[in-house]
């Protein structure tokens, strides 16, 4: 074997080949190039010595079994790439293929993660072993990238799983099984305690079946479990895949699910080998695309380098501020916010005093971690020991006092400047003297908050989202003062909680709040043009909000929306400026005054019965007068929405309240439910088919039609 | 001067309820087919097979007992002259009428002297989307064009214009009470042939899936029959992103105010001035215009509109030119629809009823209608009619004839 082969060999006395796949380069082993020279080479050795061998072990000498695609390579391609991008591809799928058919049992023994092209390899072996370690996860989540596993993912698991279970189970969701659930599902077929059982067991399946080398679709008379299309039963069922498809997608502009899909229906319908080109001509669609780009470059790039600190702060010589662990955090108010804040902190281990104005208060806020955790327990997801030590770290109190030895406090009180100053001004003194002091305020700016503490250096805003406890996205916010340790100290707690931290500078609605309100008022102005509501949540659905902007504006309530814009107003007004009247304003003002002021109050924009949404109010229709006509393509709605968050994103840069861009794609897209196809607000701006100069020219015709709101700032020119 | 295509006769089967119940599913659909042929020869003795060209019938769902051209293996089968062809032809509903234009076209291009039109479906035996196809069942395809059944598509029809459950089935009412009048009034007893079986004796002489005496009061107990379809199969989200105006969609159709699923063949002998003289023919109507128009696939059964105002405009007419106007009962909306669409007073709107009451073999209805417009012309000596039928696909076919 050449020295550069990557895949170790090993042949026992009996005649097993043990291959060790052991990338010397990277951590991890992916589908590069040294995978791909090396593959061949080793399918080719044991086509040569076939009938020396008796079977083969596939595994992996890193903590992973294999991490999949090389999304560094993949990220670059173009729409002209499609020749070479299929010429490679089958480079890999083709000694996948020829060691399936070797005609000696292939077993692979998997010891850590096999995610993606790691599965792939695995799936063309005859028998999975998988060992039950911590890590080890199996699945296939190409699809959250928008892509689809082209390495014989989608033709294998069909002819294991048949197509709907391929489709629910292994394809469309992306889900990663741990190994009794894989093992479940049909992923993997054995699974063992430990890592060096693999090998042992792996050997004696072969031994016990040496005519165990013929996969189940290359059997005589194999057919494809559930059905094809051309078996009554499925093809009856079939029409409405694509159709549900579509409700569970609403319309947004995601290719992947839909290529999975094709790909796996019609690869059902020929041989394995044109089904596999099937797959690979879908794949290329997708990764020559711009959706793929996006997606990869929100969700691998942008999210590893927040987690990998990006935004941390570091000192004048390039080092690290170094990391100071928070032990006790105290929370003020018990209320959704401060409830949610306690559970997470909580959670992570840290030791949380919860205080409100009463104990009822506290105890209260306590008792909203009390149900996630018994709802968790319900369901297996803990245990009764480690859900006790959970809740015993939460101290709910009404006393100052109990404060004490706390090194950071998150303020989650009303939205209130002179009350968050009044609550910090009791605590200032009671915590340690150098703890961290943070406010949960969503649009209060911060530096004006730290005037109400003795040290503003010390004082940080951090951003939750509600509900607390599912929401991914923490938002710190620097005041002027804020020293770079407190914001070390603030990134590293987010961390430490498990959420992403996005780092942003003082603003008035800082980053996410600002652009967010953008979208809903350019939405709820729709209204006051005369555009029916349904087409309006319609235009937010197929843009691929997670939630259309009316029934969105329901949740947030219509007052409270009122109220920012009202405290907006004020601030220009001190400043001897004054805000843009927009049509948004007053649309609201008449359904406050109308006593509609969001799902809280039973009525908004839409009716609700039980306090569950009913349909939109007819009401809406007679009083903006809305007509079902649109004058306007359907696209410019879409557009209108997506343009004016991704125009407020730039200008945030523009003022320097923004200084990451994989902070504002990761923020927009967990914090304020920007689409996850456009990869993220800034993203969107860049990847936008044609680049920034088509986005900045679609920008100008908006402009032209809808008003000076969507002008391209200078910056993007 | 152009060669005009008369129409010389027009006969059909009853219709048999189509499952297995019903009394045509013992019968094969070829025997429906030559059953009709041998009639033809009965009521003409003096036709001149010899210059018959075609037989072209429509069948929606062309596989198994109904496949691989069924007129071709109809004309052998009926001894009809060897010189006969045959070819099956597939407008989904509207392949009935499809044909009889087609043969119209044969004819008065000059090209044909004698064509033998219709269809045959044997939904019983066959059942609707046998034959699968890429529309619904290739995900891409059907993802791309926003693919739902036509019961969704009707609701859809129903919602946007505003058609109530009360309107829809106070329509299907309508059509029971006028159908069984007209049977009553024996106004199909010129064109419908009893089923007769290998014997001679009598399988079925009248359309079993009427129900006479159908009040608005018993369609009202009926559950909707899209709705769980259009929930739990997504197809209401599909129609809603294509149509974002509407809100919800009001599934008011049921098995009481849609077509009935049904076994039955027609056919229509369509000729010149010449070869029906020569065969001892009297031309009954002549065929005045022909008119096929594509409709968005989604809501997909909007079709007859334009198809017949593209028709009228071929024919130099107006709706105040025309004594009747069928429109194929698919749904109770479509009609509804067209009514108001053309501005079509009830008098003249499928006056003897239709699918709702007496069912639709989907490849022989437009050929099975064109008979009922004649008969009717003759039967109140009225001059012009239109037939027209919405499509699966979105498309629709007019057909305009004028008493002679």
């Amino acid at each position: 074997m050449s020295e550069n082969n990557i895949i170790g060999w090993a042949r026992d006395a009996d005649g097993i080949v043990v291959l060790t796949i052991d990338d010397p380069n990277q951590g991890a082993n992916t589908m590069n190039e040294a995978y791909k020279k090396s593959m061949t080479a080793t399918v080719e050795r044991l086509e040569a010595e076939r009938d020396d061998i008796t079977g083969v072990v596939i595994t992996s000498a890193k903590k992973t079994f294999f991490a999949g695609g090389d999304l560094k390579n993949m990220i670059g391609v173009g729409p002209d790439d499609g020749a070479a991008l299929m010429a490679e591809l089958f480079e890999i799928k083709d000694a996948l293929r020829r060691l399936e058919l070797l005609g000696k049992p292939v077993v692979a023994a998997i010891n850590g993660a096999a995610l993606g092209g790691g599965l792939e390899i695995t799936l063309a072996c005859h028998r999975r072993i998988v060992a039950d370690v911590p890590g080890v996860q199996i699945g296939f989540p190409e699809v959250s990238l928008g892509l689809l596993p082209a390495g014989g993912g989608v033709t294998r698991t069909v002819r294991m799983l048949g197509i709907q279970g391929a489709l629910l189970g292994a394809l469309l969701q992306g889900q990663r099984y741990k190994p009794a659930k894989a093992k479940e599902v049909g992923l993997v077929d054995d699974v063992v305690g430990s890592i060096e059982e693999l090998v042992p067991a792996a050997k004696a399946w072969i031994k016990a079946n040496p005519e165990g080398g013929v996969q189940p679709w290359d059997k005589k008379g194999y057919k494809i479990p559930g059905g094809t299309p051309t078996s009554p039963a499925f093809a009856a069922n079939l029409p409405a895949f694509p159709a549900n498809l579509r409700k569970q997608l609403k319309g947004a502009n995601m290719p992947a699910p839909r290529a999975i899909m094709s790909a796996a229906v019609e690869g059902a319908q020929v041989d394995f080998d044109n089904a596999s080109l099937i797959e690979a001509r879908y794949f290329v669609k997708l990764l020559t695309g711009p959706v793929a780009k996006n997606m990869m470059q929100a969700f691998f790039f942008d999210l590893q380098a927040i987690n990998n600190g990006g935004s941390r702060p570091s000192r004048a010589d390039g080092t690290a501020v170094p990391k100071r662990e928070i032990n006790k955090v105290g929370v003020l108010g018990a209320g959704m916010m401060g409830a949610g804040i306690a559970y997470v902190t909580a959670k992570a281990g840290i030791d949380v005093v919860l205080k409100d104005v009463s104990i009822e208060a506290a105890q209260k806020g306590k008792a909203y971690a009390e149900g996630i955790e018994s709802k968790a327990l319900a369901r297996g997801k803990t245990t009764e020991e480690k859900s006790k030590a959970l809740l015993d770290r939460i101290t709910p109190t009404s006393d100052v006092a109990d404060l004490k030895g706390v090194d950071f406090v998150v303020e989650a009180v009303f939205e209130n400047t002179e009350l968050k100053h009044k609550v910090f001004g009791e605590i200032e003194d009671v915590v340690d003297s150098n703890a961290l002091l943070g406010s949960n305020t969503s649009t209060l700016p911060i530096t004006g908050l730290a005037e109400g503490v003795t040290r503003p250096e010390d004082f940080i805003g951090i951003h939750f989202f509600s509900p607390v406890d599912k929401m991914p996205l923490v938002e710190i916010i620097k005041g002027e003062k804020t020293s770079d340790e407190a914001l070390a100290r603030a990134f590293d707690y987010t961390l430490a909680i498990k959420k992403t931290p996005i780092v942003v500078n003082d603003s008035r609605g800082f980053f996410t709040s600002r652009v967010i309100g953008t979208f809903v008022n350019e939405a709820i102005g729709m209204l006051a043009e005369g555009i029916e509501p349904a087409t309006i949540e319609q235009a937010g659905s197929q843009a691929g909000y997670p939630a259309p902007p009316l029934q969105l504006s329901d949740e947030l309530n219509l007052t409270l929306m009122q109220k920012i814009r009202k405290e907006g107003e004020e601030a220009a007004k001190a400043q001897g400026k004054q805000l843009p009247d927009d049509p948004a304003k007053q649309v609201i003002n008449t359904l406050v005054e109308g006593g509609r002021i969001g799902k809280l109050g039973g009525a908004g924009f839409y009716d609700y019965v039980d306090g569950k949404r009913a349909g939109l109010w007819q009401g809406l229709r007679d009083t903006f007068k809305t007509g079902t006509d649109l004058e306007v393509p359907f696209q410019d709605l879409i557009d209108r929405m997506l343009f004016i968050e991704a125009i407020e994103t730039q200008k945030c840069f523009d003022e320097g309240v923004l200084t990451s861009t994989a902070d504002a794609n990761i923020g927009s897209i967990f914090g304020i439910g920007y689409p996850a196809w456009t990869g993220g607000v800034h993203q969107f701006i860049v990847g936008y088919p044609g680049g920034k100069a088509a986005f900045v020219a679609r920008a100008e015709e908006l402009a032209k039609k809808y008003g000076d709101r969507f002008t391209p700032p200078a910056s993007l020119r | 001067m152009t060669t005009e295509a008369f129409i010389y006769e027009a006969i059909r089967t009853p219709r048999g309820r189509g499952k297995k119940t019903g009394s045509l599913h013992s019968v094969k659909p070829l025997d429906l087919v030559t059953g009709l042929i041998g009639e033809l020869r009965t009521r003409y003795p003096d036709l001149d097979e010899d210059r018959i060209s075609d037989l072209i019938l429509g069948v929606v769902s062309p596989v198994g007992d109904q496949g691989a051209d069924i007129a071709r293996t109809a004309v052998t089968a009926a001894n009809l002259p060897v010189t006969v062809g045959g070819v099956q032809i597939n407008r989904f509903c509207a392949s009935g009428l499809e044909a009889v234009n087609m043969a119209a076209q044969k004819v008065r291009s000059g090209f044909d002297d004698l064509v033998i039109a219709g269809g045959v479906e044997s939904m019983s035996r066959v059942p609707m989307a046998s034959d699968g196809g890429a529309w619904a069942m290739d995900p891409a395809t059907n993802y791309d064009t926003y693919f739902v059944p036509q019961g969704i598509s009707a609701d859809l029809i129903a919602t946007i214009e505003g058609f109530s459950r009360d309107d829809v089935d106070a329509y299907a009412v309508r059509s029971q009470d006028l159908a069984a009048q007209a049977w009553s009034g024996g106004y199909f007893a010129k064109s419908v042939v009893p089923v007769r079986d290998i014997n001679g004796l009598v399988v079925l002489d009248h359309d079993e899936h009427m129900r006479p005496g159908t009040t608005a009061e018993d369609l009202a107990k009926l559950d909707p029959s899209f709705a769980i379809m259009g929930e739990m199969g997504g197809f209401d989200a599909v129609a809603l992103q294509k149509y974002h105006f509407v809100e919800k969609i009001d599934h008011v159709h049921h098995g009481g105010n849609s077509s009935g699923i049904v076994d039955g063949s027609a056919l229509v002998l369509v000729g010149t001035k010449e070869a029906g003289d020569a065969s001892n023919l009297t031309p009954r109507a002549r065929i005045v215009a022909t008119a096929t128009s594509g409709a968005d696939s989604t809501i997909m059964l909007t079709g007859p509109t334009p198809a017949t105002r593209k028709a009228l405009a071929k024919a130099g007419l107006t709706m105040d030119d025309l004594d009747l106007v069928e429109i194929n009962e698919a749904f109770a909306s479509v009609v509804l629809k067209f009514q108001k669409d053309l501005n079509i007073p009830d008098e003249k709107l499928n006056v003897n009823g239709g699918a709702i009451a007496m069912g639709h073999p989907l490849g022989a209805t437009g050929a099975m209608i064109t008979g009922t417009v004649v008969d009717e012309l003759e039967r109140r000596g009225g001059r012009y009619g239109l037939i027209t039928l919405c499509i699966g696909g979105g498309m629709g076919v007019a057909t305009i004839i004028e008493r002679v």
